[in-house]
């Protein structure tokens, strides 16, 4: 998630890709079954490739016992690129912001057994986990930081999953791209095997210093096992949900949305 | 990647004999694998574009990368020049790296020229797609490759012997002037034929288990890969220089496949049938 990532032109015209192939004769058998990957056909194709690595790299895992590395506090990156929105304008958290977050709290809804609010005290309260992880851009950097929180898990547990939930939903403060119909709010989904593993918190704490704005204050989730774009930052809401398809443009992210993959374990 | 068939003959003819170098198995494999090359490397340039510097670390350096590809701007934020800087050493590649022409004609920054990649304009997103959706058919074709090389016992047609290793100045002198083996000797490969196509079939598995490696999911399951690898940084320059090394050898694979004889060195890789010159005297 950067400015560096162009949002994706909606589509590839046949002429752009055969120049793009054109330099190759041993890529004349694409163009000629008249190849447009921007169609939703030939997309569909492509995408085929996300749910073998996900059922594959699942496989692998195991559910949820595979760990990511943690390192020694001397591995700490002098520098941790702030990444997509890194001072969010919306008029709501500027007002939480500028009440240090004293006023802001965590929603846990949608199917749950009880609703709950948590200030960032409460959350504070309950048991915590602090990692020194490598943080992996969709970009392709990397960064190792150390990051406090709460378990995902033990928020979920604290509300009660409904049997249907099959999805953890995590709503945001930022806009991180205008639009006319608030598809531009971040936002993301989680499957729930990454939603209960133990490295999966919702961080409160980096290097040692509550998080900064830059970085997602007053919190955001850490996702270890998946790529930079999946870890929400400025959650406002949590939702427990059994299908991501009615939620904004129904790709079960910001990213999703803008033709990223759902499983980004690669 | 090629293999050698046992060498049968299959039709005397006055200019020489026909033999079938190259099984189906071997053609269909180095067809796929040339299609998918392809596109895994113009997908992987773009995918490279989207942070174009390498580190040989965990994680990157921005300030001290061993490669970047950067643009110079004027004040207005329009690109000026493009930059390939290596070791610290900066070179002026404009127009080609670093900055070069958009769809508009200006000077824009991207690492990588739209035409080497897939899609031609910005989009990791796209590329990603093309990119790990080949990466599967080129696995699964290597695999396929791997087992035919192993199981049919052809590993021995690419590995070189002591004798080929001691005849390398000799065939080095020879290809310089041209002179391709003939008769008997062009049965099978000779000892730079060997020592080319070998390399490719090493560093095929080592840039897929570089690329795997820069998987966060995959760390976390094989975490013996970061230390192989020197950490994921370190990986994804790996990737990337395995890549360079590949593209170097496709260049010579075509320049030698013109220059002995390119008729009948694409028909033993469609058809199968390579003809044998009679022996130089």
């Amino acid at each position: 998630m950067s400015n560096l990532i162009r949002l994706p032109q909606t589509r590839l015209t046949r002429r752009r890709l055969l120049a793009g192939l054109g330099i190759s004769a041993a890529a004349a058998p694409l163009s000629a079954c008249s190849f447009d990957s921007g169609s939703p056909a030939a997309l569909s194709i492509l995408e085929k490739a996300e749910a073998v690595t996900k059922a594959v790299q699942r496989a692998l895992l195991g559910p949820e016992t595979a760990m990511a590395r943690e390192f020694p506090p001397g591995a700490i990156s002098a520098y941790f690129k702030p990444n997509g929105s890194t001072d969010p304008e919306d008029p709501g958290y500027v007002a939480l912001r500028q009440g240090g977050f004293k006023d802001w709290r965590l929603e846990v809804g949608g199917l749950v057994e009880r609703p709950i609010k948590l200030s960032l005290e409460d959350l504070r309260a309950l048991p915590s986990r602090s990692q020194i992880t490598r943080h992996d851009c969709v970009e392709g950097w990397s960064a190792i930081g150390q990051w406090k929180g709460a378990q995902l898990s033990s928020v979920l547990t604290a509300a009660g999953l409904k049997p249907q939930a099959r999805y953890i939903a995590l709503f945001c403060a930022d806009t991180l791209e205008e639009t006319l119909d608030n598809t531009g709010r971040y936002y993301e989904t989680i499957g729930l095997i990454d939603a209960f593993h133990p490295q999966t918190i919702l961080a409160y704490e980096m290097n040692y210093a509550p998080l900064k704005v830059e970085h997602g204050a007053p919190l955001r989730l850490r996702v270890e096992r998946q790529l930079g774009y999946k870890m929400a930052k400025y959650i406002m809401r949590i939702e427990a949900i059994d299908d991501f398809a009615k939620i904004s443009r129904g790709r079960g992210g910001f990213w999703e949305d803008r033709g990223y993959e759902w499983y980004a374990g690669i | 990647m090629t293999s050698l068939s046992s060498a049968l003959p299959a039709r005397a003819a006055p200019e020489g004999r026909l033999i079938v170098r190259h099984s189906v198995l071997v053609r269909v494999c180095h067809w796929v694998n040339a299609i998918c090359f392809v596109v895994l490397l113009m997908s992987g340039l773009q995918i490279f574009n989207a942070s174009p510097l390498l580190t040989w670390a965990q994680t990157t350096n921005f300030d001290k990368p061993f490669l970047s590809l950067s643009a110079r701007h004027d004040d207005d934020g329009n690109a000026t020049a493009g930059l390939t800087t290596i070791f610290g050493h900066a070179f002026n590649t404009t127009g080609v790296l670093g900055a070069s022409r958009g769809d508009d004609g200006g000077l824009e920054e991207r690492g990588f020229p739209s035409w080497a990649t897939l899609p031609s304009y910005q989009d990791l997103a796209m590329g990603r797609r093309w990119h790990f959706f080949f990466a599967w058919i080129l696995v699964l074709n290597g695999l396929l490759y791997f087992a035919n090389l192993v199981f049919g016992r052809h590993i021995g047609e690419l590995w070189p012997s002591l004798a080929d290793l001691r005849a390398i100045p000799h065939a080095i002198v020879e290809h310089v002037r041209l002179r391709f083996p003939s008769g008997d000797e062009a049965l099978h490969y000779n000892v730079l034929q060997k020592l080319a196509y070998l390399s490719v079939v090493i560093a095929f598995p080592i840039l897929i288990l570089a690329g795997l490696t820069m998987s966060p999911a995959v760390d976390a399951a094989f975490p013996w890969l970061l230390t192989l690898f020197h950490g994921r940084q370190a990986a994804r320059a790996v990737h990337f220089l395995l890549a360079a090394y590949l593209v170097l050898f496709l260049i010579v694979h075509l320049v030698m496949v013109v220059l002995s004889g390119p008729i009948n060195n694409m028909r033993s890789m469609i058809t199968g049938r390579y003809r044998i010159k009679a022996a130089r005297r």
